[in-house]
């Protein structure tokens, strides 16, 4: 079976040590987590992990359910890709002069949708959300430039089908 | 979960030391082992003021302490519970966690841990326990309020033996112990996110009944879910009804009678020469609360292929794991065998159980060989059977690991369930002394004889100290072939005889175990086996019987690794 990306979703109750229990979930099948996000859920004290990992659909189900045996996981969830609607955000902070001397790093800005966020005197801060491609296409317009830092966060999503916690929860 | 205090009950402040004592006595724990030290002092002192009702025992080590847990947990069905300090106290506990996950054994462990203040500082005897244990534990949690500790030892017992058991950890920082609550206990009775037993689908128990009903060559596998979920009973009325040949894992020996005739012997590495051939010979596999070890399966690639799999199971994460099953039966097996015997067809498959027969090569090849040598060396095998001679097979036995273990769990009788005791999964060599000094405790009524091997033995026989200050009368049978034997069997075959570091030059263990006050005996010669073995049965105290064995005898029959069931040889 051929490996591909898997996003998982985690619901859980709030507790610190469970970030370490499913990273060892992880690391114990030597897979490697290629981003990963925590928030809040869209139900009250309930948490809600993100990761992305690339394995072949029978190992992400083994994965779940190992993860789903942790006491206080509430249900996880794997999807592909066409499954959910998906995004990353990345910063690029760049030198301010560049806005005044190289006048078409104003199109690039503009032609990817990208945000200016901040502007000081040094410098300035774009923001990109979007696919992984989307927003690596615009670092490497900006590379030219001189990135002075770049930072992308780990993927967020949402299921197109509905993933029925709340029911669970109050079949407790 | 906020619980409202009933009216009828009353509060009273007390220190976290005392709840975490009082707590253990509401979850009717009154046994407990542990070895005491800086931070976890404050509980030691409550110890000292409830000796009349929870009797602590002060083991050699703390992996001596989880060990007789362990022990003590498997032959009562109860929890075990182990008590340790902080830093090396913690961490000589972990073998035994992970000893208890790996073979589901229920455990409530606590550690004492630096106060709050100085978590993160690297303070005296500061381990990060709750890290460490995180892999091999079911659960665990750091206190470092004292209001919060009847609680989450409320919940650490609910989560240790509910469901498919496990070991939970309690770390519990010394400003929690001696701060104050009000106390008032609650049992916990569920946690949401956790659901414990699946609910057993009558269309699985349907679906499986009609695989089974239309076998020919129906073969059951059974391990310790049939133990831990107490279904003994009905597990015996379902292999009895459908007439199909059972065999076990070694987790699951002692769930069947040894002489019940539909018992056929254990599957994997060192298993029975039939139910491994015929594993890939049958064509309805029933698993019944195992889970498909890799020492059971041997190579997967070839692994009962010809066969359609049911799998009653209790842990939805085994499902599929390691085979696919046709049928999951999922929940307790209690609940899901009853439910599935109504659906079952009456049958005997008389063809069937003769093509077991066709492997008696095994009876005259290795098993006669063991029991009946014409060589002038003891053999393992012949030991235990002399013990099986006085006991009747009803005592409790305990084996360490290596190849002793294995010649344990083959030639040992058991008319009795939760009579093995062993470190199945781990195979945590010096288990076998300190369980069986819990095993003891936890069936005071029973005889208990742990066999355990030269190298083992010296693995954690500080233990004997245990029985010195306890008194647990355990009998102890070592079976002394100067070798690790089970390394120097592979060396042997897999590594040309190359018998690295696996010779012993032992100490004299008839002098250890007097220097612990406890009688000791030894044989050399077969002659002198059988009234060695009678004298030891017949002690009401302890007793430490050495055999010296062949040094250089091998078990059979063997998968090798990675090979292929059928491929068992039997030389």
């Amino acid at each position: 079976m051929e490996e591909q990306v898997f996003t998982i979703s985690v619901y859980t109750e709030n507790n610190p040590g469970l970030l370490n229990r499913i990273a060892t979930i992880f690391l114990k099948r030597h897979i490697n987590i290629e981003s990963l996000n925590v928030s809040r859920s869209e139900i009250e004290n309930v948490h809600r992990f993100t990761i992305v990992a690339r394995m072949t659909e029978t190992n992400v189900k083994k994965l779940v359910g190992q993860i789903e045996k942790q006491i206080e996981v509430i249900k996880a969830y794997y999807h592909t890709d066409d499954e959910i609607i998906f995004h990353e955000t990345a910063l690029y902070k760049m030198a301010s002069n560049l806005l005044f001397e190289q006048r078409e790093i104003q199109n690039v800005i503009k032609n990817s949708s990208a945000n200016i966020v901040t502007v000081h005197p040094d410098f300035f801060v774009i923001e990109k959300t979007g696919r992984r491609k989307d927003t690596e296409a615009l670092h490497d317009q900006l590379a030219p430039y001189g990135i002075m830092q770049f930072v992308r966060s780990g993927r967020i999503s949402i299921s197109k089908t509905e993933m029925k916690i709340s029911e669970k929860l109050k079949n407790f | 979960m906020e619980h409202a205090i009933p009216e009828n009950k009353t509060t009273e402040t007390i220190s976290g030391a005392e709840a975490v004592v009082r707590s253990l006595l509401e979850e009717g724990a009154n046994l407990a082992y542990g070895y005491p030290g800086g931070a976890i002092m404050p509980i030691y002192d409550e110890l000292y003021k409830y000796q009349d009702q929870l009797n602590h025992v002060l083991t050699r080590h703390e992996q001596g302490a989880i060990h007789a847990a362990q022990g003590f947990a498997r032959v009562s069905g109860k929890v075990g519970v182990c008590l340790a300090t902080s830093g090396p106290g913690a961490t000589n506990l972990v073998t035994g966690i992970a000893d208890a996950q790996i073979d589901s054994t229920p455990l409530v462990c606590i550690t004492g841990q630096v106060a709050s203040h100085l978590l993160g500082t690297d303070a005296f005897q500061e381990t990060d326990v709750i890290s460490i244990s995180a892999p091999v534990t079911k659960w665990n949690v750091q206190v470092t309020k004292a209001e919060e500790i009847p609680a989450a030892i409320a919940k650490a017992f609910y989560i240790a033996k509910s469901g498919r058991p496990g070991p939970v950890l309690i770390d519990i920082t010394k400003d929690a112990q001696l701060g104050q609550l009000e106390y008032n206990y609650e049992k916990c009775t569920g946690v949401r996110s956790y659901e414990p037993i699946p609910k057993t689908s009558e269309e699985a128990v349907k679906a499986a009944a009609e695989l089974i009903n239309s076998a020919k060559k129906p073969f059951v596998i059974f391990g310790q879910g049939v133990i831990l979920g107490q279904a003994e009973a009905a597990f015996k009325a379902f292999v009895e009804k459908s007439g199909a040949p059972a065999a076990w894992t070694v987790l699951g020996l002692s769930a069947l009678p040894t002489d019940h005739p539909l018992n056929v012997g254990m599957v994997g590495m060192h298993g029975h020469y039939g139910p491994n051939k015929l594993t890939n010979e049958c064509d309805v596999l029933i698993a019944v609360g195992m889970r498909f070890d890799d020492r059971v399966t041997g190579s997967l690639h070839t692994y009962a292929k010809q066969a359609k799999v049911v799998h009653f199971e209790i842990d939805p994460a085994e499902v599929d794991k390691n085979v696919k099953a046709n049928v999951a039966v999922l929940g307790d097996c209690k609940t899901s065998l009853e439910m599935l015997l109504p659906y079952i067809d009456t049958n005997n498959h008389d063809a069937w159980h003769n093509e077991f027969k066709k492997y008696h090569e095994e009876e005259l090849k290795v098993i006669e060989p063991q029991l009946k040598p014409t060589k002038e060396g003891l053999t393992m095998g012949e030991v235990i059977n002399q013990v099986n001679k006085e006991t009747n097979g009803n005592a409790v036995v305990v084996s360490d690991v290596g190849q002793h273990q294995m010649f344990t769990v083959r030639y040992a009788n058991f008319t009795m369930t939760r009579s093995n005791v062993t470190s199945g999964g781990l195979g945590t060599m010096g288990f076998a002394l300190p369980a069986a000094i819990g095993a003891k405790m936890g069936a005071p009524e029973r005889e208990v004889v742990a066999f355990i091997g030269d190298g083992g033995y010296q693995m954690t026989c500080q233990e004997l100290g245990t029985i010195l200050q306890t008194g647990a009368a355990v009998k102890i049978v070592v079976l002394n072939n100067e070798f690790l034997g089970m390394v120097r069997q592979w060396q042997q075959l897999f590594f040309d005889k190359r018998y690295a570091s696996t010779t012993m030059i032992n100490p004299d263990f008839i002098k250890l175990a007097e220097a612990y006050d406890i009688k000791a005996a030894k044989v050399v010669k077969r002659e002198d086996l059988a009234a060695a073995v009678k004298e030891m049965i017949a002690s009401k105290e302890s007793y430490f019987l050495e055999v010296m064995i062949e040094k250089e005898d091998n078990v059979f029959p063997m998968v090798p690794t990675g090979a292929c069931v059928s491929e068992v040889r039997l030389s």
